[in-house]
């Protein structure tokens, strides 16, 4: 879709400025019920899209992104731009400065529409966790889109944007690309930079795309990657043009299917499932049965190391330096007439009582409890520990196989207040994509299918998950399928 | 389970004030995470190496040097502190 646009522009058919109107146009008139976008950024978009047609009017080179309006996940700084993490701590947060992402993506001339909705701080997988909104399924808007980066994939899934930026940190872009339809990448751990993301479990966290289309993923992440000096974890730079890995042959490529995946798999989804298995087999590729024995302490490990991760990384919020403080105005009545003086340990303790919400201070108490003297190594080292034969056992896998297959989610989009009462059961919707991000591996999901629920038409995701550092070859797998 | 004491003195070393019905709530929460993961001590990982940098990657350098956001960066940064004066962030007395 982004190379047709991009063919558009530059053939002069359309102008970016009328293409970005187009875009505006639409958010105004879905975004009411579908509720993906907090913040719109019309005047940065309008002002990059007149730039972007002043320079196809000189007869300039454009980038492929150049011109494309996009959307951006509202936990990634954009300099000058509220951004809140979906949170009431940083309701009047205005970013200083631009995300690495963004600087990037501004350097090739991209359209940035807004900042999208997610769970707070991206803890949840429904978008309900929003401190504003929670956004809706375009696909049956009574069911979530998904989450944390619910407001990314229903963007591109409503047509409010061509292609979005996510977050992914237990499967925050892929499960909710697989609930609205989509493609949505987690690239390895490192092969983005994190700068100017708003850390939540710095192990765990990927900043990836979502599109239409996998080669519209693959020509995004080219222009996301890369070191970075401001992010010690990013890897080196591949310098690779995904988009020119995409062969749509897969014949002899090694296909794993973990039985522990698909065992206790729900009947409808499998066979959508199975079906998808017989269109790879067709496309030539060899499907073998792997086993990931460490499979059942998956979600359990991943739910240690990222609340231990979230307690550190949100200490930060505390009333000082930016975002919410809690103590002069709406407890200074409590403190005049009770003639207490509210101390800087009180402002600490009111700001984030009142900033947080329920799921986030949940995670923040897990991970202060399993940090806490006398319990580190019950708790976070071990967690660090399993995780290691969590990784050994994907090491294994690729031994024999080239990409590990299952589905992205073990179910359909589920309805609006279905799960909030559990938290346990709201985790159990990550069980297929915790693992990448605990092995810090590649993985995509891309829609085999749909399944009838109610009368509405509900897509299913496929999930593949690739060697490290082998975007290429898990692009063009999923590339192949998506275009036979 | 955890007692109201454990939650009470979690929640300090957090920083989060807590109602009195909260603390019961978090209880059983954290009390049905800790099961869970409970089942994690049947695995022996005493000869295990604990995950380090997923990727393998260690000891990244780079200068000690400071980036000047100028005077305009400055007071973009300043604008989201909820205090400060004469340029600083003003932080309630500690003493």
């Amino acid at each position: 879709m982004i190379r047709e646009l991009h063919n558009k522009l530059v053939n002069k058919e359309i102008t970016s400025v009328q293409l970005t109107r187009d875009y505006f146009d639409a958010i105004k008139k879905k975004d009411g019920e579908i509720g993906a976008y907090l913040t719109l950024t019309e005047e940065l978009a309008m002002r990059q899209a007149q730039l972007i047609d002043e320079r196809i009017a000189n007869g300039e080179d454009i980038d492929l992104l150049a011109g494309i309006p996009c959307a951006v996940k509202d936990n990634m700084c954009v300099d000058g731009t509220r951004t809140t993490a979906a949170s009431k701590m940083l309701d009047n947060y205005i970013a200083p400065y631009d995300a690495t992402v963004i600087k990037k993506l501004k350097e090739v001339g991209a359209v940035i529409l807004g900042k999208t909705n997610l769970d707070e701080f991206a803890m949840g997988s429904s978008t309900e966790n929003s401190a504003y909104q929670v956004t809706k399924n375009p696909n049956d808007t009574e069911r979530i889109a998904g989450g944390s980066s619910g407001g990314s994939a229903a963007a591109v899934a409503a047509s409010e944007a061509v292609w979005s930026l996510g977050s992914d940190t237990g499967g925050s872009i892929r499960q909710p690309a697989s609930f609205c339809g989509v493609v949505g990448l987690k690239p390895t751990y490192g092969r983005v930079s994190r700068y100017g993301l708003l850390a939540m479990a710095s192990s765990l966290d990927q900043i990836g795309p979502f599109a239409k289309t996998v080669e519209d993923c693959a020509i995004i992440l080219s222009r996301i990657s890369g070191q970075d000096r401001m992010d010690a974890t990013s890897a080196q730079s591949a310098d690779k043009r995904y988009e020119d890995y995409l062969t749509g042959d897969i014949k002899g490529r090694k296909i794993g299917i973990p039985k522990e995946y698909v065992e206790n798999l729900e009947g409808h989804i499998r066979d959508v499932f199975e079906k998808s298995v017989e269109k790879f087999k067709s496309l030539g590729a060899e499907i073998k049965e792997i086993s990931l024995p460490h499979s059942s302490y998956a979600l359990a490990t991943y739910y240690m190391i990222m609340a231990s991760e979230v307690s550190s990384n949100l200490a930060r919020f505390d009333g000082i330096k930016y975002g919410l403080r809690i103590n002069d105005e709406a407890k200074t009545e409590f403190a005049k007439e009770n003639a207490v003086d509210r101390n800087l340990l009180e402002t600490y303790m009111d700001t984030r009582e009142y900033g947080f919400g329920e799921e986030v201070k949940r995670r923040i108490m897990l991970g202060t409890y399993a940090l806490s003297s006398g319990y580190y190594d019950a708790y976070y080292l071990k967690a660090q520990k399993v995780r290691a034969l969590i990784k050994k056992d994907f090491e294994d896998a690729f031994k024999q196989v080239d990409f590990i297959y299952s589905p992205t989610a073990p179910e359909t989009a589920f309805k609006a207040g279905e799960k909030t009462e559990n938290p346990l059961k709201m985790y159990l919707s990550d069980i297929y994509t915790v693992t990448a991000n605990l092995a810090g591996v590649p993985a995509i999901s891309f829609p085999i299918g749909n399944l009838e629920e109610e009368g509405k038409s509900l897509p299913v995701g496929g999930q593949l998950m690739g060697k490290w550092f082998d975007e290429e070859g898990l692009l063009d797998a999923a590339h192949t399928f998506e275009t036979n | 389970m955890l007692s109201r004491q454990e939650i009470q003195h979690i929640a300090g070393l957090a920083r989060i004030s807590l109602h009195e019905k909260e603390i019961e709530k978090y209880q059983k929460d954290l009390s049905g995470v800790l099961d869970y993961f409970a089942e994690l001590q049947e695995l022996d990982t005493e000869k295990v190496e604990p995950i380090g940098h997923i990727t393998g990657m260690q000891n990244v350098f780079r200068s000690d040097l400071f980036s000047d956001f100028g005077s305009i960066g400055k007071d973009d940064i300043l604008k989201n502190a909820p205090e400060t004066k004469d340029g600083y962030v003003k932080v309630k007395s500690v003493l």
